[in-house]
């Protein structure tokens, strides 16, 4: 039955009333399934996929020791990003990211606790087992760094019998270099680990990590996290969102940039409630038809109507 | 013998009303036709059917992947190559769905109370985004380090990511391989039945002369 409201184009269509004609759908389903499994085939063979290693705590320290104990002092020190990333691993006041007054961060508050003094220098040097003089320092030093500050910028610890803190991390390289700090890293979940939170934090916080992501054209200034490693093609399907991060206000030193993360996020998901949504919106749902790419999709059609 | 009390009872059943509105929603010559309108003729129509036959290829080589475990392909050149054919799978699967999303966008698809089908294939393709990336987390490489350290900070400033965190990785293995396929491939059947259901839309015709198109689909 035709609707009484008003026929609109660009939401109404007349019910067909030309003819039809055999269609085999059943066997174009199959042949594009024939189809798509050569080209996967070929496209591996000629291609394959990339598989850089992992960095490990171990190769990061091997590969640059000065940069790895600078990175673990700041640890200690408390100024490291992951030291002072706030929520949801840390409490670190008006670091959270904010839309307008809101900060969906902070609300979420710290569900995944991280204290990288503790996590990645204190706890796994308690686990190493050096000579009894080193022992004796890292303990008197565990206990003395619970009173620490920085001072103009430096790490003032209160007196003790601990050696100097060259030592520690000293030792703490030792231990990175051995492998033993990748593994001390993990072991919070007991024998079997599923989760590389802390791992991943620390990693992230060298300048060894950001290095290899640059060379393989990975920064977020380099649209980030949309390439993957080599020249393979990663997710181009994120062009949209990586855009906003090249583009100002979003990549200036100013409150758009300091929110970016939470505001992208935001205007992303608006994004996609109104192609979601697309039908229902006068204009934009009016494009196909001012565009007339359709007379070229059903140019047969229009023809025969001619 | 079925009593007329009986068959009383079996008319007013959940099962056969349910049974009854699937038939009369989508018979079996709308769900499988054998005819198609006249102006069913673009190569536009054919990409539909290859996001569909690449989700199948991205499928079957998930699944050969799982039986082996996340770390499997580092260590074994037949793992590898099983690697690469996911890998292409998904390209061409988001390669073949957007142009489909393009194709269906420049036909106005959702005329003729077709929204529903429109929505379901942008939430497919919401879905899909997501089992793309945590697939990029689950390959327990460089790339899933250096991704998941850059995607935190954007689901961390809207607070989700403190209960989806992208650093741990035997979450985001469970929803690359169970919780995201699945919300993938249910859609996609919701979809391609809305499609079935409501036959694949005539052209955008400027004036109407007669009754309108109810979602009944062109087809005869």
């Amino acid at each position: 039955m035709a609707p009484t409201k008003h026929y609109n184009p660009d939401r109404d269509v007349p019910a067909w009333k030309g003819g039809t004609r055999p269609y085999d759908l059943a066997k174009e389903v199959t042949l594009a399934f024939v189809v798509v499994a050569i080209l996967t085939v070929g496209l591996a063979v000629l291609f394959g996929s990339p598989d850089d290693k992992a960095v490990t705590i171990r190769s990061w320290s091997n590969a640059d020791q000065v940069g790895f104990a600078q990175t673990a002092i700041t640890e200690l020190d408390g100024t490291s990003a992951s030291a002072t990333y706030g929520p949801p691993y840390n409490n670190t006041p008006d670091v959270a990211q904010k839309i307008g007054p809101i900060s969906l961060q902070q609300a979420a508050g710290i569900h995944i606790p991280v204290h990288p003094a503790q996590d990645f220098v204190l706890t796994p040097l308690s686990t190493a087992k050096g000579n009894p003089q080193q022992a004796r320092w890292t303990a008197a030093y565990e206990k003395a760094a619970a009173k620490a500050r920085v001072v103009d910028g430096k790490l003032n610890v209160p007196l003790g019998a601990y050696g100097p803190v060259g030592v520690m991390i000293a030792n703490l390289t030792q231990m990175a270099s051995s492998g033993a700090l990748d593994a001390a890293m993990i072991n919070g979940a007991g024998f079997y680990s599923t989760d590389y939170t802390k791992s991943l934090l620390f990693v992230a916080d060298g300048t060894y990590y950001e290095d290899q992501a640059a060379k393989q054209h990975l920064l977020g200034e380099q649209w980030g996290m949309m390439n993957e490693t080599g020249s393979y093609p990663g997710q181009p399907w994120l062009w949209l969102y990586t855009l906003w991060y090249q583009i100002p206000p979003f990549n200036g030193d100013n409150v758009w940039g300091a929110n970016a993360d939470a505001i992208v996020w935001v205007l992303m998901m608006g994004l996609t409630l109104v192609l979601m949504l697309l039908p229902f919106i006068p204009g934009l749902r009016s494009i196909p038809r001012w565009t007339r790419v359709y007379k070229l999709i059903w140019r047969d059609h229009y023809r025969s109507q001619a | 013998m079925t009593t007329i009390d009986e068959q009383a009872e079996i008319d007013a059943q959940w099962t056969t009303r349910m049974r009854k509105s699937l038939v009369a929603k989508l018979p079996p010559e709308k769900l499988l036709p054998d005819r198609q309108p006249a102006y069913m003729s673009s190569w536009i129509y054919v990409f539909g059917a290859l996001t569909m036959a690449a989700l199948s290829v991205v499928i079957l080589t998930g699944i050969v992947l799982s039986l082996e475990g996340p770390a499997w392909w580092h260590l074994s050149s037949f793992g590898h190559f099983v690697n690469s054919l996911h890998l292409w799978s998904v390209e061409l699967f988001f390669f073949f769905m957007i142009i489909h999303l393009w194709g269906k966008f420049f036909m106005a698809a959702w005329r003729g109370k077709r929204a529903l089908t429109w929505a379901t294939g942008v939430i497919t393709f919401i879905a899909a985004i997501g089992a793309g990336l945590t697939g990029y987390l689950s390959q327990t490489n460089f790339d899933s380090q250096w991704i998941s350290t850059e995607a935190k900070d954007g689901i961390n400033a809207i607070g989700v990511g403190a209960f989806f965190n992208v650093l741990n990785f035997g979450q985001m293995l469970t929803w690359h391989i169970l919780v995201l396929p699945i919300a993938v491939a249910a859609i996609t059947l919701l979809h391609l039945l809305l499609v079935r259901s409501k036959g694949i839309v005539p052209p955008i015709a400027l004036e109407a002369d007669g009754p309108l198109d109810g979602g009944e689909g062109g087809a005869a």
